[in-house]
């Protein structure tokens, strides 16, 4: 009896050393994410010393990018980066949420494998691929027709002016939202798919149609999810690099037009650094760099407080 | 059992382990009696990515006859190369702009010698419908196209220069480099000795801020964008515009001749060229009625007292061998060869190169 007591306090004992050890072993895993995280920001702003010291706050609002006569602002390059994202988003957020609830909720199981199987297949292509798509297919496509096209119909909203050219915002942004596409799509559609059949079937049983079983049924339950997803794709939108600069026109200007060729901060770390000699130079594309590292934050930030608002609220469905 | 089986693993491990040692000790006792024993080399360069084929080519065919000396050599962007050079990281770099004198001040390991390696040209590359056979382009129209104050085919200064040919009522479009290129700095070194207006808007570099145009990265994306844009302009490598057929603009030299870019062009502009003593020179717009106007050396960047006596005395011979031997092997891959003067000046300065202050080059 006695003998037993012990081998279970024994037991006891080291289940909660191995619990113990398994439990501060996990923390430094999590901790060396966070420590990862403020070292590489400390090591930016370190690199970015010069700039900051000699810019200050002008950095972030200068218009100009001269290399030569190393006069260096980072506001083109932002607003580049902002306004191609949004609009990959603005296009590919619907199109994605469309795919997810067409796959789950309509196709049959054999049209669901081969279109799902496509979408995510746009996902394993290389930018660079994109980026020679874009410069061959998509461009001369956006010159001649779309373009010319939007300016007819809509030239008298300053977005659609200028002379089309291709290389512009516009095959910035649509690239994005074709590579941000299946993101948002295969992750609302798993979403969606964690969604108990229950609340369908009792959607239906209250004599819902389909489309509004998925509207009071099935989007609402999965909304966080997919705004997750949504913003996933935002986050991948704002640093891919290749297949942007291969069609945006690599010019440090802001003009309202959408036909305008533009620059994005990747785009720009990407094409400058290997050839930057100078040091004032270098610590301007490290500040840059700090900057983009900085918005991915505040969206991420605002991202976590949007997902949070959306689950305080009603969880949807025939049971709210 | 269980110790036999070790036992047997060991003996395995050392067998494997000991591989390396015989292959060397026959590699050894290959070299003839009498002949001094070659510890192998490897040498590390990096830089410009224009002369990366030539210089691997090179390393190749020198490797067949000097196995022992093995080189590296990273095509990673000429302001790598020089930044490299300078924090002492590899043993040589390769650059198309010559090095500053604060970056000369700044490197780490004492003076910085730079023997030209090759010579390139720049091309200017156009796409209009129904191109003409020949497009003229003289300095200053050439500049105000990139300036953007010429904006149509059409223009009448374009037309003189063409006469008997019809362009077309379009707008131009300048593409260039958006990625920091030797390319660019070429070009930018041209127009800023032609263009008192581009020497003070824009100037020279790896990088300018363009007044006009959009960009593309590297040769590839330029060419894509102007062979996809109606009415572009722009600029690539001469070898780049020659593989793939892309037609280039006929350009006024400073002798008012009228000159297509050729390797000979290039040739000819250093041997017209005043070249300083420390050879960092430019060669966009020299003299000679034959001269390509838009030319530039690519240097290779070493320094004048090397740390390691067997690195040193391999690097040097490299590229002795390099500027004299290798030199046949530049035009079949579209690069200028070196000048025969230039090329005996620069034996004289690997001369001059030490290791515990001995020279290297006999």
């Amino acid at each position: 009896m006695e003998e037993s007591e012990n081998m279970s306090n024994k037991k006891k004992l080291t289940a909660s050393l191995g619990d113990k050890t398994f439990r501060l072993l996990t923390l430094l895993m999590a901790m060396s994410v966070l420590a990862l995280m403020v070292w590489i920001g400390w090591q930016m702003v370190d690199s970015a010393r010069p700039s900051i010291a000699k810019f200050g706050f002008t950095f972030v609002i200068g218009r100009v990018w001269d290399p030569v006569k190393e006069q260096f602002g980072a506001l083109p390059f932002i607003y580049g980066t902002l306004v191609t994202s949004f609009l990959a988003l603005i296009i590919a957020a619907p199109v994605g949420l469309g795919v997810a609830i067409f796959l789950n909720e309509m196709a049959t199981s054999k049209v669901r494998s081969v279109i799902g199987f496509l979408v995510e297949m746009l996902a394993a292509i290389p930018s660079v691929v994109y980026g020679l798509w874009g410069i061959f297919i998509l461009a001369p496509w956006l010159r001649e027709t779309v373009e010319p096209g939007l300016a007819k119909w809509f030239g008298f909203i300053p977005l659609f002016q200028g002379t089309p050219l291709g290389f512009s915002m516009l095959a910035g942004g649509l690239i994005l939202a074709v590579m941000i596409l299946p993101t948002i799509a295969s992750i609302s559609r798993e979403v969606m798919a964690a969604v108990p059949n229950e609340q369908r079937e009792a959607a239906l049983a209250l004599g819902a149609t389909k489309w509004e079983m998925i509207r009071i049924a099935v989007l609402p339950y999965a909304k966080s999810g997919i705004l997750g997803g949504v913003m996933l794709g935002l986050g991948r939108a704002l640093g891919e690099t290749m297949a942007v600069t291969m069609v945006i026109g690599n010019r440090p200007d802001i003009l309202s037009s959408l036909f305008a060729p533009a620059y994005s901060i990747a785009a720009v770390i990407a094409n400058e650094f290997t050839e930057a000699t100078s040091d004032l130079y270098l610590s301007a594309l490290v500040e840059i760099g700090l900057i983009l590292f900085g918005i991915t934050l505040i969206l991420n930030v605002f991202a976590r407080l949007l997902v949070w608002s959306v689950e305080r609220g009603p969880k949807g469905g025939i049971s709210s | 059992m269980f110790t036999k089986k070790r036992q047997f693993l060991t003996g395995i491990l050392l067998g494997v382990l000991a591989l390396p040692l015989v292959g060397c000790g026959a590699q050894n006792s290959n070299i003839p009696v009498g002949q001094e024993k070659i510890e192998p080399v490897t040498l590390t360069g990096a830089g410009s990515t224009f002369v990366y084929p030539l210089l691997n080519q090179q390393i190749e065919a020198y490797r067949k006859n000097n196995p022992s000396i093995v080189v590296n050599y990273q095509g990673n962007g000429s302001g790598t190369g020089i930044k490299q050079v300078s924090e002492q990281t590899i043993d040589f770099g390769a650059t198309e702009v010559p090095m500053s004198d604060e970056q000369l001040k700044a490197a780490k390991g004492g003076t910085v010698l730079q023997i030209p390696l090759t010579l390139g040209a720049v091309a200017v590359t156009y796409n209009i419908p129904d191109a003409p056979k020949e497009l003229k382009l003289e300095p200053e129209v050439l500049a105000d196209i990139f300036l953007g104050t010429i904006t149509d085919w059409n223009d009448q200064r374009i037309a003189t220069d063409n006469p008997g040919v019809t362009l077309p009522d379009l707008k131009i479009a300048v593409a260039h480099r958006s990625d920091g290129s030797g390319t660019t700095y070429i070009l930018s070194d041209y127009l800023s000795r032609i263009s008192p207006v581009w020497f003070s808007k824009v100037g020279k570099g790896t990088s300018v801020n363009w007044p006009v145009g959009i960009g593309g990265k590297g040769n590839a994306s330029i060419s894509g964008t102007i062979q996809q844009t109606p009415g572009s302009i722009g600029y690539v490598e001469l070898a780049y515009a020659v593989q793939n057929k892309l037609p280039v603009a006929t350009l006024q030299n400073k002798e008012g001749k009228w000159v297509a870019p050729s390797l000979q062009g290039a040739s000819a502009a250093a041997v017209a060229s005043k070249i300083s003593t420390d050879m960092r020179v430019s060669i966009v717009n020299a003299p000679g009625v034959d001269t390509y106007p838009i030319s530039g050396f690519t240097w290779a960047l070493l320094y004048q007292d090397q740390r390691d006596k067997a690195k040193g005395s391999a690097l040097v011979k490299f590229l002795n061998w390099s500027i004299h031997e290798g030199q046949t092997m530049s035009e079949g891959l579209l690069y200028a060869k070196l000048p025969p003067d230039l090329v005996i000046r620069e034996e004289a300065m690997l001369k001059t190169i030490t290791s515990e202050g001995q020279p290297l080059l006999k």
